[in-house]
């Protein structure tokens, strides 16, 4: 009996999802689905519903950053080239965690630069510490230069969403692309279809 | 040559000029480009840098006439955590190289005076400790470049 309602919980997916064979470390059921309050870069208000139906691959940075955050960007720009036209069910929200500098038509251009499947979220600190802490994650910020520039360090995971808005794996920058397109392919045909 | 003293003395002042040499003349830079960002974000510059002489040579900064502000950074990760600081120099190994590649040295460019496209060419002055430079050109590449693109990479 005991076995078959295990299985029946599985089978149902519980709050994780059904086990994928996932190549990136497996998080499902061990952090929150994605939920967030925040503003698009095309200045609208977004919910991490709004991105139910869609895989997504979620990263904090911020646009004054010119070594890691591009190359991560560019890095999962070449990750949705591989999946073709299969990348059109997937979602890379940046999220800045420079609410001072970053505006919605910076985010904008600067997501674009990268990867139409980006999209770019601002927020007050607030709001993005909310999300921030809900993931584990930090970001501080550093003192200012003399011509009041500044550096921000931030957390650099990537944390990837089924189309369910569950959280299923984590990813470090140094992570394979073969690992991400792979985990990407389980995520895409898995769950609510778009 | 006629004269077997003047070529002699020549031949001194080459052998004393070589020993004397600056830093810069014995560096040779490669895979020189910049990832370059929309409206005037900072961006990064990258380049490979090799050490033809017995000595180790400090990269300690770069100038150039098209951006304002030009400063040694390295990125790095610990803890899960990306960081950002200013670097004092970077040592380029007795024949040896040295590399600023993402995610680690690289020359951090801010406030250029005209925008810089994909495709342009800008050339920067790399300094070493010793004062002497090196003009270098750096081929302007696209936001979600990966490397310099003069390797033969893989196209998809």
């Amino acid at each position: 009996m005991l076995a078959i309602l295990l299985a029946a919980s599985l089978l149902l997916g519980g709050c994780g999802g059904s086990p994928l064979p996932l190549r990136l470390t497996d998080i499902s059921g061990h952090m929150p689905d994605l939920d967030f309050q925040l503003t698009n870069d095309q200045g609208q208000a977004v919910t991490g519903a709004d991105y139910r139906g869609k895989v997504v691959l979620l990263y904090f940075g911020y646009t004054h950053c010119p070594d890691v955050c591009p190359l991560t960007l560019a890095q999962l720009h070449v990750v949705m080239q591989r999946l073709g036209p299969l990348a059109d069910g997937a979602r890379i929200l940046f999220v800045s965690v420079d609410p001072a500098r970053d505006t919605p038509e910076i985010m904008h251009a600067y997501v674009n630069a990268f990867d139409k499947h980006a999209v770019g979220l601002v927020g007050d600190a607030r709001r993005v510490e909310a999300l921030s802490k809900r993931y584990r994650s930090a970001f501080t910020r550093g003192p200012g230069s003399d011509d009041g520039n500044y550096e921000v360090s931030h957390s650099s995971a990537i944390y990837l969403f089924d189309r369910d808005g569950r959280a299923r794996a984590l990813a470090t920058p140094s992570a394979s692309q073969d690992d991400l397109v792979h985990d990407l392919h389980l995520l895409l045909d898995n769950g609510a279809t778009p | 040559m006629k004269h077997p003293a003047l070529s002699l003395l020549l031949a001194g002042l080459l052998l004393a000029g070589n020993a004397h040499a600056a830093d810069a003349d014995h560096v040779r830079a490669s895979h020189a480009w910049i990832r370059i960002l929309p409206g005037d974000l900072p961006a990064g510059a990258y380049v490979t840098l090799e050490n033809d002489s017995d000595q180790p040579i400090a990269l300690t900064g770069a100038s150039s006439t098209r951006y304002a502000g030009v400063m040694l950074h390295m990125s790095s990760t610990e803890g899960g955590m990306s960081r950002m600081a200013m670097a004092d120099s970077l040592t380029i190994p007795a024949h040896g190289k040295a590399e600023l590649a993402p995610a680690g040295y690289h020359l951090m460019l801010s406030k250029p005076a005209t925008p810089v496209q994909a495709g342009d060419t800008i050339s920067l002055a790399l300094r070493f400790a010793d004062g002497s430079t090196l003009a270098t050109d750096f081929l302007a590449r696209p936001a979600n470049a990966v490397d310099a693109g003069d390797a033969h990479a893989a196209h998809h």
